[in-house]
């Protein structure tokens, strides 16, 4: 697991039903892309997020691959719509296999 | 007006590498573009890129793509060392078919963004950012 990962999710609080939400997704990471060297001359190994998802009680919101031209710290808005109360789950794939999610519920106004 | 044939030579080599540069870099735009859609033309219409127009740290550009009714976008930079930058696919929950993000470009150059609609076909849209590192304004 990379050190200092922390993932931050903005999303409103409540909703109308059906109503169209903004959702603003940040992740602390290096997203090291691999094409770096040190000071030795030596290659820094890549290591990314290389996938990112956002779903509504289990419906898919968006499903992002990345690639190592992502910026550090990636950083995503989107729209979800939501029909009903529930959560949202993100989830961030790093290369290391390390899995970081996070959930955030929404009522409905 | 006597031109020496230094001053020819220069003038020539600067007028040829002038028209040959957007060519190439047309060419590889295009062709990116194709391989996304896998040779099926992509209309210019239903797809904006937002880009900034000069961007002065290349390590954080931010753009935003919006592309009504698609069902993913992919988003390349024609100058990076991979073109790849990054895939939205929108499932049944989206709210609308929009992203935005911030993606690093290694120097001034095309970002692409390329739209899969629902119907199979595909829109594309690029725009030039102008990276300038340092930020000395060159």
């Amino acid at each position: 697991m990379a050190k200092g990962v922390k993932p931050r999710v903005k999303v409103p609080k409540t909703a109308a039903a059906g109503e169209t939400v903004t959702i603003k997704t940040l992740i602390s990471h290096k997203m090291e892309t691999g094409r770096r060297k040190d000071g030795d001359g030596n290659v820094i190994p890549r290591s990314i997020i290389n996938r990112f998802t956002c779903a509504f009680n289990g419906k898919n919101v968006v499903d992002v691959n990345m690639e190592p031209a992502i910026s550090v710290n990636p950083y995503f808005q989107f729209d979800a719509t939501v029909p009903e109360a529930g959560e949202f789950v993100f989830t961030w794939y790093d290369d290391d296999g390390s899995v970081y999610e996070k959930k955030k519920p929404i009522k409905l106004a | 007006m006597n031109f020496t044939r230094r001053e020819t030579m220069a003038v020539s080599g600067a007028a040829l590498v002038a028209t040959v540069m957007p060519l190439k870099l047309m060419a590889s735009t295009t062709d990116l573009i194709s391989g996304v859609t896998g040779g099926i033309d992509a209309s210019g219409d239903g797809i904006s890129l937002t880009a900034p127009e000069i961007a002065e740290n290349g390590n954080t550009v931010p753009i935003s793509i919006d592309a009504p009714g698609a069902v993913a976008i992919t988003v390349l930079a024609a100058g990076n060392p991979t073109p790849g930058v990054a895939k939205f696919n929108f499932g049944a929950g989206s709210g609308s078919q929009s992203c935005t993000t911030r993606i690093r470009l290694a120097g001034t150059q095309d970002v692409i963004a390329v739209a899969e609609m629902a119907d199979g076909s595909f829109s594309a849209a690029y725009q030039t950012v102008k990276v300038t590192i340092g930020g000395c304004g060159g």
